[in-house]
């Protein structure tokens, strides 16, 4: 089924990170190894996987194959902007408790 | 209940905002005691910070080392522009991923609010390349909530997987 494939394919870190790139724009494989410290037939990999499952497809450009979002839904700024969230609902929920632990802290010493 | 809300503010920024049950002094020392920020600034789950330093002063330095047990490190450096105890914090960051992302100006305010604090925070929405490296970043979990929203995607453009 497409859609287990799709929820495989997000299961990653790396196709993850692949997709947050290329909601900036197209690319290739070599463009795609470069930030993730790994081989290209890594990469290939990665791609294969998230071609199968619909989230990608790719181009032909003479020599070039860019690869590109199917459906270029995922907005970059959506992503960061959620990232930036979360981290910072994460932080905020944490200090929330150290701020308690501050303010009992103080009673307890006047 | 303590939400936060977060909004652009044309395409360069981004204001955040958050209530505490705290009253400004101390959401401004948590702020700017390394000994606190230690405590608190970490991001998703997993992530430690086994140095922070923070000279809450004009031109000190700030420098937070986050550790990971499975998606290695980062660091950020800043340097502090403007301090007006318990009301007002000014600095400039940066991550270093490795490569250093632009600098990103930080105004963070506290306000009385009842018997806590209504803390505003405007920061630079980083261009697109700095977005793209801090995405790829450990900072995966993060991006949960798009998966959701990819999920969802997903089903809007295959009805008949989905109904299945």
């Amino acid at each position: 089924m497409p859609l287990d494939a799709s929820f495989a394919a997000l299961a990653d870190p790396t196709r993850r990170a692949i997709l947050a790139r290329l909601a900036l724009g197209e690319a290739t494989v070599m463009e795609l190894a470069k930030p993730f410290e790994m081989t290209q037939p890594a990469i290939s990999q990665h791609l294969k996987v998230l071609e199968g499952a619909g989230l990608i497809v790719q181009r032909v450009d003479g020599a070039r194959r860019p690869r590109r979002l199917a459906k270029p839904g995922l907005d970059a700024v959506d992503q960061w902007l959620t990232m930036l969230r979360k981290a910072l609902e994460k932080n905020y929920d944490r200090l929330d408790g150290v701020l308690a632990a501050m303010q009992s802290e103080h009673k307890r010493k006047r | 209940m303590n939400k936060l809300t977060l909004k652009t503010e044309g395409d360069t920024h981004v204001i955040v905002t958050r209530h505490f049950d705290a009253p400004p002094e101390a959401v401004f020392r948590a702020h700017t005691d390394p000994r606190i920020v230690q405590q608190w600034v970490l991001g998703p789950e997993g992530w430690t910070m086994p140095v922070c330093i923070n000279e809450a002063k004009p031109g000190g330095k700030i420098r937070y080392e986050w550790k990971h047990p499975k998606q290695g490190g980062f660091h950020l450096t800043g340097e502090y522009i403007e301090l007006v105890p318990y009301s007002k914090i000014v600095h400039v960051e940066r991550m270093f991923l490795p490569d250093p992302t632009p600098d990103n100006h930080v105004e963070t305010r506290f306000e009385p609010d009842g018997a806590g604090t209504r803390m505003t925070m405007r920061m630079t929405l980083p261009d697109g390349k700095t977005r793209a490296a801090m995405l790829a970043t450990g900072m995966e979990k993060g991006m949960e909530a798009s998966y959701v929203r990819l999920e969802s995607m997903i089903g809007n453009l295959m009805p008949s997987a989905a109904s299945h």
